[in-house]
């Protein structure tokens, strides 16, 4: 009888069904709303759903809570700018490039860091976001504070990742980054590593005792979440065009992809996605109502939202709804 | 038969404090070695000074003669010693069955084995029906046989448990004492600290008595319990409760 049971548990049929809308609906979307802002909204949103993602990967599975996410961030941007304003080399290599400069950003970072416990793990990363910040804004070759401009191509967009008349190949470029990212996430959190890193999430002790090398786990983690951050940057890159080191390693990206995963629910699957399709929105017109005063209105929601959430469901609005399927498996 | 594990001299202070001083004892292949003592005698630094846990200040730690003397609980883990801990810690947010999978983890890296060998180890504790709750939601004595199930999946060839009648109904027990007699059956070799006398005294082929860090005794429980030292520390003061 044990034998014949599923590995993990189905979910239930609606949400599959809703899942299965909202994919139909991400794909069909530039086509129904087809207006240059429509399209900016949700390529904003797709892009922090992947940002906020790749906290969650660190924080969310292996407990430890990064405040230092745009570092990896402004690595993206920079590596693939660099190699294509200085080389010509194409973005798509220097995404790869972007995501090994970040994977090992964060093996520096981690290897002395994470194997304490406690907070000192968040500290370190808001202090060493705010120091990555300030080389880059001091570093002459990548242009000091004034940035980088990204060369504009106009011949072969696919290859020079640049599209100068509609937003829409930016859209599902994003859309396919994102989509890869929780798939990836997905598959993690079944397989080997992401049971270990659970498990040390929530008893390190115990995980030690079970043959996991506990701080050895939390830098592959660590890894993981840096090289996905580094993609979102590549692309943020490519879509603006310019490089803004204020802007890129600030420590405001870094506490926002917090607030989405932690909102939507950290540690689960769907949480980030929903957090940043909450959030982006909010911040976006609350800037347009407000005009330039709105700056300081979203983080004033944000902070509302946050309270709200951690009175209401701690562990996110997403908890709730995963326990459940979880539960469900193997019923009688 | 050959000793499995052998603690010759180890030492642990804190500050003043000497929660373990040149503790010896050996445990042979197959057998179960019982710890007792009163509450601070040092029974449960022993164990984390066997596993790793915490560095020993002196003394030595060998398993199959090989010097496993403060290495890390994970690199110890995967020599094959389990354990489970006095202050349990389930993986509360995961499920039953879940929980032994990242037992079932330090020896197969497919899941499909993993599930498997994890729900054979949760019937095996009697607690398969609970397999899709998660482990915080079970009672004191069904995260006890959790811990134990946890460990079982690691297939290992040592196990030191840490209390595993405490806090549990009497009726289990007995349950309990079958468990550990089948470990024994299938070749394992059990270390066990265990505050219930009847229980240890019957499970154990010997027995360690710590009392303020120091060994007090070290045989067959029989002898333990003739041991004048042992009836003053500790089985004295049973007496007088009951």
């Amino acid at each position: 009888m044990a034998r014949a049971e599923r590995l993990w548990p189905r979910p239930p049929l609606w949400v599959s069904a809703l899942g299965a809308a909202a994919i139909a609906f991400l794909i069909v979307y530039p086509l129904i709303f087809t207006t240059s802002p429509s399209h900016h909204l949700m390529i904003l949103i797709l892009l922090y759903a992947l940002m906020a993602q790749s906290w969650n990967v660190v924080a969310g599975l292996s407990g430890q809570i990064s405040l230092g996410q745009a570092i990896f961030f402004g690595i993206g941007a920079y590596s693939s700018t660099v190699l294509f304003a200085k080389y010509g080399v194409t973005p798509w290599v220097g995404s790869l490039v972007g995501m090994l400069l970040s994977a090992l950003a964060a093996v520096a970072i981690g290897v002395p860091t994470l194997r304490l416990r406690g907070h000192y793990f968040a500290i370190a990363t808001l202090l060493i976001g705010s120091s990555v910040q300030i080389v880059f804004q001091r570093w002459d070759w990548v242009g000091a504070a004034s940035g980088l401009y990204v060369p504009i191509e106009r011949a072969s967009p696919f290859y020079y990742l640049q599209f100068h008349t509609s937003k829409v190949p930016y859209y599902y470029l994003v859309l396919s980054a994102a989509a890869i990212s929780y798939w990836v996430v997905w598959k993690l959190r079944r397989s080997r590593l992401g049971f270990r890193l659970q498990a040390l999430r929530d008893e390190p002790d115990a995980a030690a005792s079970l043959g996991i090398a506990v701080a050895r786990h939390k830098v592959m983690a660590f890894m993981i979440s840096a090289a996905m951050m580094s993609v979102a940057g590549t692309f943020y890159a490519q879509y603006v065009l310019v490089l803004d080191p204020e802007r890129l390693f600030s420590a405001e990206i870094s506490i926002l992809v917090l607030l989405m995963a932690v909102l939507g629910g950290s540690g689960t699957l769907w949480g980030p996605a929903v957090g940043a399709a909450i959030l982006v929105p909010l911040s976006e017109y609350s800037r347009s109502w407000f005009g330039g005063t709105g700056r300081t209105i979203d983080l004033i929601l944000y902070g509302t939202l946050i309270l709200l959430v951690c009175m209401w469901r701690p562990s996110g609005i997403l908890s709730l709804l995963e326990e459940r399927i979880r539960r469900r498996a193997g019923k009688p | 038969m050959r000793a499995l594990l052998e603690v010759s001299g180890l030492t642990k202070r804190y500050g003043g404090l000497r929660a373990n001083a040149d503790i010896a004892f050996d445990v042979k292949e197959g057998e179960i070695v019982g710890i007792i003592g009163p509450n601070g005698a040092g029974k449960s630094t022993l164990f984390d000074l066997i596993t790793g846990f915490q560095p020993p200040d002196a003394g030595r730690v060998l398993l199959a003669g090989r010097d496993i003397t403060g290495l890390r609980p994970d690199r110890i883990s995967r020599l094959g010693v389990a354990r489970t801990f006095q202050k349990l810690k389930p993986f509360p947010d995961l499920t039953v069955a879940e929980n032994v999978v990242v037992g079932a983890l330090a020896r197969t890296s497919d899941m499909r084995t993993a599930r498997e060998q994890a729900l054979e180890s949760l019937a095996f504790v009697d607690l398969l029906e609970k397999r899709n709750h998660f482990a915080r939601e079970l009672s004191t004595g069904q995260r006890k046989r959790l811990e134990l199930a946890r460990g079982l999946a690691m297939r290992p060839r040592l196990i030191l448990m840490d209390e595993v009648t405490g806090g549990v109904d009497q009726p289990s027990i007995a349950g309990l004492i079958a468990l550990v007699l089948e470990l024994k059956e299938r070749g394992l070799t059990i270390v066990m600290i265990e505050h219930n006398m009847q229980v240890i005294m019957r499970l154990a082929d010997r027995i360690l008595a710590l009392h303020a860090g120091r060994r007090i005794a070290f045989a067959t429980p029989a002898e333990v319990r003739g041991e004048p030292a042992v009836v003053d520390a500790y089985l004295g003061s049973i007496d007088n409760a009951a």
